[in-house]
């Protein structure tokens, strides 16, 4: 399957395991490549690093001590989060999980349906629609944004959870991506089968098709739920309630307020510890169900 | 046969077009109707009549190109453009030569923790665009910083990272440091998709593997390095919440350092929507050309060497 080929075929582990039989040490371990991979793990884990020991510092600490020596005062930084605005940090944690969640599951269904459809049927005007949803990949945030908060506006919605989630349902990526691991995972003679069966094509689509293509969607979900959880722009333009923004947008208001009072740095920083860990916790607990080979379109069914 | 054919084929007739209704609705709603409403309003402005209060007195008139001309004129605009130029300079050559050299690394024999560290590269794609900013920005100011700590301690100058020249490479490097995983990992795949005879023959003759990956691995994966050029350069034209974020911690960030930016001032800070519109229109626009030219470049280039 598919889904696992990043996984699989890990080069490396395939070498060291061939290498086992080969005597010299230095011959068994490529120094300049791990050396390298080892520095860019450590760049990128670095401000991962910095912020897990930041948060663990009280207001003093963090001027005074060396960075990456650990502090005392988690337990209260995480306290005065907690009494930021009676809770409103939790509040934008559960949002976040509600916009990335529901979106991200109303958006893999509209793939599926979408994918499904673009990769089995022949039928006039396919690729012509194919070609103008994929085309919506290409538009900058910023020329649909605007004029859907005005259009929003109109609709009496701004400032509404509707305001975020809706924008966000089609995503011409995950069509496509649906498009490409139907056509290679969903045979042609399957559907065909069912159909002399005399199933309806909801049920083939249902009962055949939509299991066969279960790996694929559940990367288009991680895939949107990442893009969902980290969307600024658009709750940025359509919100001001702040009972409804979702984390990003409020470590950015916790940012703004608290630049130019150092006192609140270690909030800043406690707060954007505790958002990247859902994250973090979800794609190292999903990845192996992520089938990453699909961005390159390396489908091989 | 053939009219029991006929017959089943009837109902399949409809259904491609009943699984497509929902993305159907959802890019008129969201897509087609936004685009269109913002070209209508970048060719519109407001006409204000007497003291502009009471209903009527303020009514959309048709404006021609007056917003287009205007935003070519406007310095901000332009003054912004050279900016994110600059900044995606610097951003897509380093960020895919990196993932690059990553996924060559990843790929080549006998590297040890290639699990580990992959993961750990890829691991800034989960991290929100505002969250990255942030931890940057606070690893960027003097007061908590780990680089000025050793600086200081050494006796070396202290450069303000966030002004000038070095806010630059800060901005770049925030964006450099969310994106290479991402794409190192797209280059990666199409790596381990090319089949393993393909570098037995060279191996054989007595090929080195810095000569195998540029003369043999380098060429196979062209196609997913060009993919990435394109994505990478439509998301660098697009930047705004890093340069957003950082605007609390430094003067140096307007509030229309990039297009995008000057975008939103325009239409919720000075509230003049049509300009705004106009300018999204040619930011779209420009996207577009530079993405689509160097796509058409690229596939010229791939012609003439399959050609040659």
């Amino acid at each position: 399957m598919s889904s696992l080929a990043v996984h699989q075929v890990p080069s490396a582990a395939g070498a060291t395991g061939a290498a086992r039989g080969r005597p010299p040490l230095r011959r068994r371990i490529a120094l300049v490549p791990t050396l390298t991979l080892l520095l860019g793990a450590l760049y990128c884990l670095l401000p991962v690093a910095w912020v897990v020991i930041a948060s663990t510092k009280s207001g003093r600490e963090l001027f005074t001590t060396f960075t990456f020596l650990p502090g005392t005062g988690f337990a209260d930084n995480l306290r005065d989060l907690d009494a930021y605005r009676d809770g409103v940090y939790w509040q934008w944690m559960g949002n976040s999980a509600l916009y990335a969640g529901l979106g991200a599951l109303l958006s893999t269904c509209v793939s599926a349906f979408s994918g499904y459809a673009l990769a089995t049927y022949r039928f006039r005007g396919r690729e012509t629609m194919f070609n103008i949803l994929l085309a919506g990949v290409l538009m900058p945030p910023i020329i649909l944004a605007v004029p859907q908060y005005l259009l929003m506006a109109k609709a009496g919605l701004t400032d509404s959870y509707w305001a975020v989630l809706l924008p966000q349902v089609l995503s011409p990526y995950g069509v496509y991506l649906a498009r490409i691991y139907a056509a290679a995972a969903v045979p042609d003679d399957v559907v065909e089968a069912g159909r002399m069966d005399g199933a309806s094509e909801w049920r083939i689509f249902t009962r055949i098709a939509l299991p066969m293509m279960v790996p694929g969607l559940v990367t288009v979900f991680l895939f949107q739920f990442v893009a969902v959880w980290n969307n600024f722009l658009l709750p940025y333009i359509m919100l001001s309630d702040d009972e409804k923004f979702p984390i990003t947008l409020g470590l950015f208001t916790l940012l703004e307020q608290g630049a130019n009072t150092p006192a609140l740095y270690t909030l800043v920083i406690t707060g954007a510890f505790l958002a990247v860990i859902p994250l973090v916790a979800l794609f190292l607990v999903v990845q192996r169900f992520w089938s990453l080979d699909l961005l390159s379109g390396a489908v091989k069914s | 046969m053939t009219t029991a054919h006929r017959r089943k084929s009837y109902g399949v007739k409809g259904a491609p077009y009943g699984f497509l209704l929902p993305a159907t609705i959802l890019f008129a709603l969201f897509f087609a109707l936004p685009i269109g409403y913002a070209v209508w309003l970048s060719l519109h402005k407001v006409r204000v009549v007497g003291l502009g209060l009471g209903s009527g007195a303020r009514s959309e008139v048709w404006a021609g190109v007056e917003n287009y001309t205007d935003a070519f004129t406007d310095s901000e605009l332009l003054d912004g453009a050279l900016r994110v130029l600059g900044y995606g300079c610097i951003v897509v050559p380093v960020m895919l030569g990196l993932a690059l050299l990553f996924a060559l690394m990843l790929d080549s024999d006998r590297v040890r923790l290639a699990p580990f560290t992959r993961l750990a590269i890829f691991l800034p794609y989960a991290i929100p665009g505002v969250v990255a900013a942030l931890l940057w920005g606070f690893l960027y100011l003097p007061d908590v910083s780990p680089f000025y700590y050793v600086l200081q301690k050494l006796g070396m100058p202290q450069p303000d990272l966030l002004d000038g020249g070095p806010l630059y490479l800060a901005l770049s490097n925030i964006a450099i440091w969310g994106g290479t995983g991402f794409n190192m990992i797209v280059i990666y795949t199409a790596l381990q998709a090319v089949p393993a005879e393909v570098y037995e023959a060279a191996k054989l003759d007595g090929a080195t593997p810095l000569q195998i990956a540029l003369r043999i691995k380098i060429p196979m994966v062209a196609p997913s390095l060009v993919l990435t050029f394109f994505f990478s350069i439509i998301a660098t034209l697009q930047v705004f919440s890093e340069p957003t974020t950082l605007k609390p911690l430094t003067n140096s960030v307007s509030t229309t350092w990039s297009p995008l930016m000057k975008v939103y001032r325009d239409a919720f800070g000075t509230g003049d929507v049509h300009q705004a519109a106009a300018e999204a229109v040619i930011i779209a626009l420009a996207t577009l050309v530079l993405s689509f030219g160097f796509l058409r470049g690229a596939n010229r280039r791939n012609k003439q060497e399959a050609a040659r």
